[in-house]
């Protein structure tokens, strides 16, 4: 569509510009702080030692790094149903096997570091399926600071293990009920927390999206994931995948999978987001239902009506119930260089008793959606293709919203 | 047009600048309850762009902006409040104040050639800083339309000619480092504030954020060229509806007589 430009690795400018998306769309009380977290981050980029403990956190705590692992059996069951001669090999990243069950805490061990950089004495955080609200209670046990995690109601009551397991940790969880209480209303209420505790507060935000500097760090925190993979499968195959693929809500698990293949012309990437009840009706996929706008921070794609207001998404998946989209998504799709494409919650719903049923793993909901598309996508390549998908996050949190939604109880 | 509201700031006493949410708790009612504000003395109208997401507002315009949306308020009623606002009161200065998102959808050339038709005087967006300005300040600007800047209590010295820098209309001070309605900044960090921005710019200064009594306004008063209240108005109107004008009238007189003798005692 636009020219192409000689990396795609080298966003955002120094204005926090993904092309026409991104930027700091904060009010006049924030700015102040977020140019101090640029500056912090700028000087922990710098300094080595912010790289070694980080690592060494992830290696040791987080358990990193996560598998690279062949879907053998998947693979020969996608193959059932492929033409002749198709029917791709399927590879996942296994990040449910992070400590905490999701791969929300790469960026959670990278934040917490520089909040005590920066001085701050207390974590915020929004968080929709509870994975980066856990993700965030843990690291703030680990490192002693006291963390208020806002939580739309909606999501409360539908991920009500994750609900206890951040209380276990010791983090105050607050249900927020404006809106449809779900994660757009509790990044809302984060927002307004953290604009009254400046002074004192480290806002953890959980997606690659929001004011600047946030969308390009949380990217760099989750870009671990695509460069082990990378790495993996070089080692074990030599040669990259043909196709990566993620599923999104804000984007940060797939922009952590994409960025450090983003140069690499041969393999495509494939964005999942999620067509909850289908793109005519009830969904979150703001970038095929939506169009540009700003909000909680930054231009992107939102969904939206005709006068700017911000309409409600629906997921199966509390953590991809999200109008809005990661900023570099927006300008990645725009510049031709991912494709991005959706899953309804019967399709995810059947991919997940699928890899259950295949591979002996309980996905999460929201690689589900991922896995729904590889699947589409295995049997229109041929057998030996590659398509490797990040498996996010672990579905223990699910098995609740599963059950209910098969008619099942437990 | 920022002549209107130049003049709406008196050497001999503070403006009272008056907040309330558009179509709250119906576009047919926002009509009354402007001319109720004028009434009692407002020397400038800030009309509130309703928006789903409130992210710098508490609880009381939160739910103003629910009940104006859920009434069905829509951007074109809300410049036909302000077309018919300006027909009735040719000298009162109008001020757009709300988020960036409803105001640039359409692009920030329609949002002002929308702004001159309906005769809005200058426009307050929370979450454009400086530093995406050009994202709807340039269009105003070149449309005569004020951009009034916000400084708050975290704005230092280093950063506030960036804010002054094209600031038009009048300087609105964020006294306290929070959302809409919650708790007053103490009188002695006010009057720190004001002196230390009135340094800076020629611009007359307003203050606001959690002025309820007319005793804080005349405290406020004092000090500053202008005085904001906006929650303590929204709660009149979320009580009353669309009964709400002369409680908004009789409430709006008690500020303005504070703030018209405040500078006697
Ligand atoms: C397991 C898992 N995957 C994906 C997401 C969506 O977020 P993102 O698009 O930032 O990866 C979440 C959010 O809660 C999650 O818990």
């Amino acid at each position: 569509m636009n020219d192409t430009p000689n990396s795609f690795r080298n966003q955002p400018d120094d204005r926090g510009h993904f092309g026409e998306f991104g930027g700091r769309y904060v009010a006049e009380t924030l700015m102040p702080l977020i140019l101090d977290l640029e500056k912090h981050y700028r000087a922990a980029q710098a300094d080595p030692a912010f790289e070694e403990e980080f690592n060494d956190l992830l290696q040791n705590y987080v358990g990193r790094p996560s598998p690279l692992y062949y879907a053998e059996s998947l693979t020969e069951e996608v193959r059932k149903d492929a033409p002749e001669g198709k029917g791709a090999q399927i590879w996942f990243k296994r990040d449910e096997l992070n400590h905490t069950g999701a791969h929300k805490i790469n960026n959670c061990i990278g934040q917490i570091l520089l909040a005590m950089r920066m001085g701050k004495t207390r974590i915020i955080a929004e968080t929709g399926a509870g994975q980066h609200g856990v993700a965030t209670a843990t690291v703030c046990a680990r490192f002693g600071l006291p963390c208020t995690i806002f939580m739309g109601a909606t999501d409360v009551a539908r991920q009500k293990p994750n609900l206890f397991r951040m209380k276990l940790l010791g983090a105050e969880v607050v249900p927020v009920t404006s809106g449809a209480a779900t994660l757009k209303d509790a990044m809302n209420e984060a927002l307004r927390d953290w604009v009254a505790n400046v002074h004192d507060t480290f806002y953890i935000i959980g997606t690659a999206a929001g004011p600047h500097p946030y969308p390009e760090l949380v990217r760099d925190f989750q870009s671990v994931i695509g460069k082990e993979a990378r790495a993996q499968m070089l080692e074990r195959v030599g040669r990259l995948p043909d196709m990566l693929v993620a599923a999104i809500g804000g984007g940060s698990n797939a922009i952590g999978l994409f960025h450090p293949f983003l140069d690499d012309p041969d393999v495509k990437m494939l964005g999942i987001e999620a067509a909850g009840h289908g793109l005519d009706k009830e969904h979150a996929a703001s970038l095929a239902g939506g169009g540009p706008g700003i909000l909680h921070g930054n231009k992107t794609y939102l969904l939206q009506d005709e006068d700017g207001q911000i309409t409600e998404a629906h997921s199966i998946s509390a953590g991809l119930d999200y109008p809005g989209i990661g900023p570099e998504h927006s300008w990645l799709k725009e510049s031709g260089r991912v494709d991005y494409d959706s899953a309804t919650d019967k399709e995810a719903l059947d991919a997940f008793q699928l890899l259950c049923r295949t591979e002996g793993i309980i996905p999460a909901l929201e690689p589900s959606h991922a896995i729904a598309a590889v699947t589409r996508e295995a049997v229109k390549m041929d057998r030996d293709k590659i398509i490797l998908a990040n498996l996010c996050g672990r579905g223990d949190k699910d098995i609740f919203t599963v059950a209910e939604a098969l008619g099942t109880e437990i | 047009m920022t002549d209107r509201l130049s003049q709406s700031f008196p050497a001999d006493r503070a403006a009272l600048v008056a907040f309330v949410t558009a179509g709250d708790p119906t576009p047919a009612d926002t009509g009354a309850i402007l001319d109720a504000l004028v009434e009692g003395g407002a020397d400038v109208i800030e009309l509130g762009m309703p928006f789903t997401d409130p992210m710098a507002d508490g609880p009381s315009i939160q739910e103003a902006d629910i009940r104006s949306l859920a009434a069905g308020t829509k951007t074109a009623d809300i410049f036909n409040m302000a077309r018919e606002f300006r027909q009735r009161h040719p000298d009162t200065p109008l001020v757009l104040m709300g988020y960036a998102n409803p105001m640039t959808i359409r692009g920030s050339d329609w949002f002002a050639n929308a702004c001159v038709d309906a005769g809005v005087d200058a426009v307050i967006c929370v979450d454009i800083p400086v530093e995406e300005d050009e994202s709807l300040g340039d269009a105003l600007r070149a449309k005569d339309v004020a951009v009034i800047r916000l400084a708050t209590p975290t704005t230092d010295a280093e950063r506030l000619p960036q804010i002054l820098n094209n600031a038009s209309g009048f300087l609105y001070y964020v006294s306290v480092a929070g959302i809409t309605g919650q708790q007053q900044a103490a009188q002695a960090s006010i009057e720190e504030a004001v002196t230390r921005l009135k340094a800076g710019t020629d611009l007359p200064v307003a203050v606001g954020f959690g002025v309820r009594t007319p005793e804080q306004a005349a405290d406020i008063a004092k000090v500053a060229d202008g005085v904001v209240v906006g929650s303590a108005i929204v709660e009149i109107v979320g009580e009353h509806g669309k009964d709400a004008a002369p409680y908004v009238r009789d409430y709006v007189k008690s500020l303005s007589d504070a703030i018209r003798t405040a500078r006697e005692i």
